[in-house]
C-alpha cells in the first residue's frame, strides 16, 4: 500500500491524528447515510415493481380493446376521432429533497376531465374505443406515478453508488493510510526518544566515571 | 407547466392522444432516438414514455438522461406486448445500488 510520506515530527503527528479523526467521523456519517438511502430505495423499488406489474397488465388490456375498436373502424376514422383531444394534459413538477437527493414529483392536471368527455361523436366509432380510452384514462394517474417512482429509484441508485464508493474509499484506503502514517511517525519518535535516553545514560555514565576517576588520580 | 410525451409505433400511441399526451410516432429506434433528443432538449417535457420495443434498441440514448432529475424517461409495453425491458430498468437500478439483484429472484 502506498503510504503517506511525512516528516516524523510531533506537528505532523498531531495533524494526521486530526485528519484520521475527521475521516472516521465522516466514514460513520456516510455509512449511516448509505444505510438510510438503501432502506428508502428498497421501499421505492418494491412499490415501483408492483405498480409496474399492474400498469403493464392493465395497459395490455386497454390495447386489447383498442385493437377491437381498430378492427371495426377504418384507421382514418380512428385518427380523426382521436386527433383533436379535448383534454389538455399538463404536468406540474415539484421537487422533493430525499436524503439530499433532489427528486421530482409529478402531479397531472387535466382540463375538461369529466369522465364522459370523449372527443369524438359516438356515431361512427365503436364501443370498444370508449372502453379502451376509459381504461387508459384510469391508467393515467398510475403512469405518472410510475414515472415518478422510476426516476426516484434511478436518482437514488446513483446517490447510493456514490456514497458506497466514498464509504469504501474511506474505510479501506484513507483510514488505513492515516493509521499507517501515524504508526510510522510514532515509531520514529519513539526511536528518537530511545536514542536520546541511551545517549543521556551514556553521557551520565561517562561523567560519573570521570568524577569517580578524578579523585583517584588526585590521591 | 410541463407536458408529457409518448414515443412509439402508431398503433401504440394513438390511444394516448386522447389523454392529452403529446404523441410522437416513430417506426424505428433511430428515429425515436432523434425525437427523444429533440424533445428532451426542449425541456418542456417532464415525462417521456417510450414503447419498449423501441426503447430496447436505444438504450444509450436513454441512459444519457438517467442521472438528470428531468425528464423522466419510462419505457412501457407497446401494442406488441411486454418484453421485460421496462422491468429491466428497475432491475438495473437495484443492481447499481445494491451491487446485486435482490428484488427479482
Amino acid at each position: 500500500m502506498a503510504e503517506i510520506r511525512v516528516n516524523p515530527t510531533r506537528m505532523e503527528l498531531k495533524k494526521l491524528k486530526i485528519r484520521y479523526d475527521t475521516a472516521r467521523r465522516g466514514h460513520k456519517l456516510l455509512k449511516d447515510k448509505r444505510d438510510e438511502l438503501m432502506r428508502q430505495f428498497l421501499t421505492i423499488v418494491r412499490e415501483d415493481k408492483e405498480l409496474r406489474e399492474s400498469v403493464e397488465a392493465r395497459l395490455m388490456a386497454s390495447y386489447g380493446s383498442f385493437s377491437a375498436a381498430n378492427a371495426v373502424s377504418s384507421p382514418k376514422m380512428l385518427t380523426e376521432a382521436l386527433i383533436l383531444p379535448r383534454k389538455e394534459g399538463s404536468l406540474t413538477v415539484g421537487y422533493k429533497n430525499m436524503m439530499s437527493v433532489t427528486v421530482p414529483t409529478f402531479s397531472m392536471r387535466v382540463e375538461n376531465s369529466s369522465a364522459d368527455s370523449y372527443n369524438y361523436g359516438l356515431a361512427f366509432t365503436s364501443g370498444g374505443l370508449d372502453d379502451s380510452l376509459r381504461e387508459l384514462d384510469f391508467l393515467r394517474e398510475d403512469l405518472i406515478k410510475l414515472a415518478e417512482l422510476e426516476k426516484t429509484a434511478q436518482l437514488l441508485a446513483e446517490e447510493i453508488e456514490r456514497t458506497r464508493r466514498r464509504v469504501n474509499a474511506l474505510e479501506h484506503i484513507m483510514m488505513p493510510r492515516y493509521l499507517e502514517a501515524i504508526k510510522v511517525i510514532k515509531m520514529k519518535l519513539d526511536e528518537n526518544e530511545r536514542g536520546n535516553t541511551t545517549r543521556l545514560m551514556k553521557v551520565k555514565d561517562m561523567m560519573l566515571k570521570e568524577q569517580l576517576a578524578l579523585p583517584e588520580d588526585d590521591e | 407547466m410541463y407536458k408529457i410525451a409518448i414515443i412509439g409505433d402508431r398503433d401504440s400511441v394513438l390511444g394516448f392522444m386522447a389523454l392529452g399526451f403529446a404523441t410522437y410516432e416513430a417506426e424505428n429506434a433511430e428515429r425515436a432516438a432523434k425525437i427523444l433528443h429533440t424533445i428532451a432538449r426542449d425541456e418542456s417535457y417532464a415525462v417521456i414514455f417510450i414503447v419498449e420495443d423501441l426503447a430496447q434498441n436505444m438504450v444509450y440514448d436513454i441512459l444519457k438522461y438517467k442521472d438528470d432529475p428531468l425528464p423522466a424517461i419510462v419505457s412501457i409495453p407497446g401494442r406488441a406486448g411486454a418484453n421485460g425491458f421496462g422491468m429491466n430498468s428497475i432491475k438495473s437500478a437495484v443492481e447499481r445500488a445494491v451491487g446485486a439483484d435482490i428484488i427479482f429472484k
